[in-house]
């Protein structure tokens, strides 16, 4: 295959949705809940029964302005709800609800590191507007019936659209990957691709390096998680290239992304060309903020994973790659935090939470936040292994038992009998009865023959069944020895 | 107690009347007597226990495009043949509240879009003064409901003068309230930023009850306003002698044209004459931008019908074409059939002039002269005019049939489409008859200023007296 990148540059705008985590949706009172049965959450507004009229959720422009203050957007004090017309069966009102030439936030950024890349790249965001979620068609469902679900109709949206300032398919995946983080660390979403409460939408052209002109673009639809985006935008930007190789012109387009194949595919032209005819909804007065409310809602902001990068490298002196596992998730910083602060060794808690925590979380595909074993637990378990009462391949059994149990690990420890004995007088005894099992031995040890230390160590161990403190066995022997 | 349940039967009695019906004067297009019954023992319960009413067992008709419970909701279209709302408008909760029951619903244009009511699905409404006639539209049914007798109250709605004009064609009392002033939840939608529930009443001071009975803020409409509610006038009597001292009345010139239909000129200098002689200083004044509000509100009104009527697509309600072999064929298919010509004119009319292109043209403009069409309003009434006094329509009642050319009929709400525009109050009432036939007036204030407008009404209405309706 061509490495297309030497010659060509990729020019990529991400337009990517999210659902906002509220408990109705954007313009009624039903419940925005994923998982219902299908047209349970529906009332007269969003089933567009005639007569019904739509009234703004404010829980919904909170969670707006907390995301658009997080990526550092520019506010707008007024801003206009506007309807999009098309019909479509899963979109009651033959409109939608959006934002257009008004929108709720403009020019924010987001500040992007690229794996492998040392430097940064600020890329620049266009708008954020809100709008509301279409319901959903179900095809394959009845033969040759479509059947409508409308639970989804009118949950709340952020758009967010991008410049076109990304330059690669790994570029595009950090933009998303940070656009998350700090989407998740503001609290206005579940961000979950799988679950549909994250979509994206990607813009892609090639053009010449050093080229000024941006080359015409096509648009990537139905990719469902970040690394399909990059395969795709590799792929149709490596169709492109070898378009504009051969002298051919790209034609401005919606491809579907095809995982299966793993290749991108024109959509049907029938998908495109509509005129949406936007105009103010004549149902919805302007949307006018209170600069001092929005000026509070910048006070409540938590810590963004920036900051707290900054936070845990001076307070807990942790390593890049450290920060990286701990402040993924707002919720793993928070639990790491709290075993740090219980514990005291936090380079001890990061090692832990990367190894066997992380290991349990992959194991059971949990988040941190269902995780059994909570913080105050795991820095007792850890305390455990600092003070030499558990060696490092009990605690992981404890840590094990505590998971499945929910007990603590004292507890654990004690039922499993695995708690090591640093007693020495309790020692004493089992290397008294070791001399007395292996008089010979002993008598060579006794005589100076150091080697022998390993043998007595461990028959120690064995007749303490592993529990005692192996350390302390090697310090009394030559004492009791005497 | 006995009295409330005996005013509904008589009432509902009457709704049934096939002399009212679809073979009759096709006033009413639905009842539901064992429904109004059951709302009447109710109501007489709530008022035997000392329930304060305004409307203790006022039988009212409804007109077709406000949700109600128990009778249909169509709209006087086929999109919507059977439809029964699930839910009742806010204005209905509200009159019911108050002691209102429910008796009939009554014909309209389809979805409100004309001025004749002969674009009904259901045919044309007869107007009761001669039945030849149009009652006007596109609220034709209710104002012909009162101008028969059927109820004293009936609702009705505006989106451009399709109260006033049918009340001024029917010789009953048209009030259209300020823009906000009652919730628009439950009325079915036509030109959102223009649209207004509104009352017929065979007196002013029933109409201004009936207005109060359904307004203030309501949470299920944002572009209602959560102002107080006024009290209710005082009767007419209280409205004899020289009761508009100290009031200043405008006629705007642009209201009286060349082309004004004679007898209604001369029915509107006797009323200015009155207003005069009950104290009022009367001003002549200019709107000057109101020969633009017909080409206005023809984009502005088919614009958001155009959207607003998109949810009637035979996915979730109404019937839906079947002999069809995919989504775009059924979509042409339910809607060809299921909208009739005037509505159809009008989403074709609205799309366009929305469309990628043409809307800086057409909606952008039209929506910067209906700013200037308010500045009128705004500079009249800031120069201490307090309310303005014009004919409510060119012309008496026309024939049924005889207004063929849809920009001609467009015409006959020339002087009632500028308050829906402006988004001010304006009341019809009726000042006197040419040829048996009725002419309104029209009486005009400032936003939100309707106990103005009911007071310079109720001294009108006193002091024409029997004159009005002779």
């Amino acid at each position: 295959m061509t490495n297309w990148s030497e010659k060509y540059e990729m020019v990529v705008g991400l337009e990517v949705h999210v659902q906002l985590k509220t408990r109705s949706k954007m313009f009624c009172g039903c419940s925005a809940d994923f998982g219902a049965p299908p047209n349970v959450n529906t009332c007269p507004v969003c089933l567009a029964l005639p007569g019904a009229l739509p009234v703004i959720n404010a829980e919904a422009v909170r969670l707006a302005l907390r995301a658009a203050i997080a990526l550092d957007f520019t506010i707008n004090l007024k801003s206009v709800f506007a309807r999009k017309n098309y019909f479509y069966p899963d979109l009651p009102k033959g409109y939608q609800i959006s934002q257009y030439d008004q929108p709720i936030a403009v020019r924010g950024t987001l500040r992007v590191r690229t794996p492998g890349e040392t430097a940064t790249h600020d890329i620049a965001i266009t708008r954020l507007h809100m709008e509301e979620d279409a319901g959903k068609s179900v095809h394959d469902r009845y033969p040759r019936k479509t059947a409508i679900d409308l639970n989804r109709a009118g949950v709340p949206l952020i758009e967010i659209v991008s410049e076109p300032d990304i330059r690669s398919a790994a570029e595009a995946g950090a933009y998303l990957r940070t656009l998350k983080q700090i989407l998740e660390y503001a609290g206005v979403s579940d961000v979950s691709m799988e679950e549909g409460s994250l979509r994206v939408d990607a813009n892609v052209s090639a053009r010449l390096h050093g080229a000024t002109e941006l080359g015409t673009k096509t648009e990537v639809k139905n990719v469902n998680s970040f690394s399909a985006v990059e395969r795709s935008l590799q792929s149709e930007f490596e169709r492109q290239c070898a378009m504009l190789d051969r002298g051919e012109v790209v034609r401005q387009e919606t491809m579907i992304w095809d995982a299966s194949r793993g290749t991108v595919r024109p959509a049907r032209s029938k998908e495109e060309s509509h005129d949406y005819r936007y105009f103010p909804d004549p149902d919805l007065p302007p949307l006018i903020l209170d600069p001092d409310y929005v000026a509070r809602l910048r006070h409540t902001l938590p810590e963004m994973p920036q900051q707290l990068r900054q936070r845990f490298s001076t307070e807990f002196g942790l390593n890049e790659a450290e920060l990286d596992a701990v402040t993924a998730e707002s919720s793993l910083a928070a639990y790491f935090e709290g075993v740090a602060r219980a514990h005291g060794d936090a380079k001890a808690a990061a090692k832990w939470m990367m190894g066997e925590l992380a290991a349990a979380l992959n194991e059971t595909g949990t988040g941190i936040r269902d995780f059994p074993v909570r913080a105050p637990q795991l820095a007792e378990l850890l305390d455990m292994v600092r003070d030499g009462k558990l060696s490092h391949t009990a605690a992981k059994g404890v840590f094990a038992t505590m998971r499945s149990s929910g007990k603590s690990a004292p507890v654990v420890a004690a039922e499993m009998a695995v708690t090591q004995v640093g007693d020495d007088s309790q020692i004493e005894q089992w290397i008294e009865e070791v001399f007395a099992e292996l008089p010979a031995e002993t008598a060579r040890f006794r005589a100076g023959e150091k080697k022998l230390t390993g043998v007595l160590v461990g028959a120690v161990m064995k007749k303490s069944k592993g529990r005692a403190d192996p350390k302390k066995v090697n310090a009394l022997l030559s004492k009791v020895a005497g | 107690m006995r009295n409330i349940i005996d005013m509904t039967n008589d009432a509902a009695a009457r709704a049934a009347d096939p002399r009212f019906g679809r073979d009759g004067l096709n006033i009413v297009v639905a009842t539901n007597q064992e429904s109004s019954l059951a709302n009447a023992e109710r109501v007489a319960i709530a008022y035997g226990r000392g329930d304060p009413m305004s409307l203790p067992g006022m039988a009212i008709a409804v007109k077709d495009n406000i949700a109600t419970l128990d009778m249909p909701t169509t709209c006087g279209s086929r999109i919507l043949s059977g439809y029964v709302s699930p839910y009742e408008a806010t204005a209905i909760t509200r009159l019911r509240a108050q002691g209102a029951v429910v008796v009939a619903k009554t014909n309209m244009d389809e979805f409100a879009m004309g001025s004749s009511t002969e674009t009904s699905a259901y045919g044309p409404t007869h107007n009761p003064v001669d039945p030849a006639r149009s009652p006007g539209g596109s609220s034709g049914g209710s104002a012909a409901a009162v101008a028969a007798g059927i109820t004293e109250i009936a609702l009705g709605s505006e989106t451009g003068g399709s109260v006033r004009q049918p009340a001024a064609f029917c010789g009953v009392v048209g009030v259209k309230p300020t823009y906000g002033r009652i919730s628009r939840f439950g009325l079915v939608a036509f030109g959102s930023s223009l649209d207004q529930i509104g009352v017929f009443a065979r007196s002013v001071r029933n109409a201004a009850i009936a207005t109060y009975a359904m307004a203030g803020g309501d949470l299920n409409d944002s572009t209602c306003a959560d102002v107080p509610v006024p009290t209710i006038p005082e009767p007419v009597e209280a409205y004899r002698g020289r009761t508009l001292d100290g009031v200043t009345i405008g006629i705007p010139a642009e209201y009286f044209p060349p082309s004004l239909d004679a007898d209604v000129r001369a029915r509107c200098d006797v009323a200015i004459e009155v207003l005069r002689g009950l104290g009022a200083r009367i001003v002549d004044v200019s709107l000057p931008h109101t020969e633009l509000a017909i080409p206005v509100y023809y984009i502005i009104a088919p614009a958001e019908a155009s959207s607003n009527l998109a949810r009637f697509d035979g996915v979730r309600y109404g019937p839906r074409a079947a002999d069809v072999m995919d989504l775009r064929e059924m979509y042409q298919a339910t809607r060809s059939r299921g909208f009739g010509t005037e509505v159809k004119r009008r989403i074709l009319i609205g799309t366009y002039v929305l469309s990628h292109g043409y809307y800086d043209a057409y909606y952008k403009k039209a929506q910067s002269v209906r700013a200037l069409i308010t500045r009128d309003f705004d500079a009249v009434f800031g120069s201490g005019v307090d309310a303005l006094f014009t004919p409510t329509t060119p012309t008496p009642a026309f024939k049924i049939g005889a207004v063929t050319d849809p920009y001609e009929m467009y015409m006959s709400d020339i002087f009632t489409v500028t308050a829906n525009l402006a988004g001010i109050p304006a009341i019809s009432l009726p000042i006197g008859r040419v040829g048996g036939l009725p002419i309104g007036g029209q009486i005009m204030t400032r936003h939100f200023d309707e106990p103005r407008m009911f007071h310079v009404a109720a001294a009108l209405e006193a002091a024409l007296g029997g004159e009005a309706h002779a």
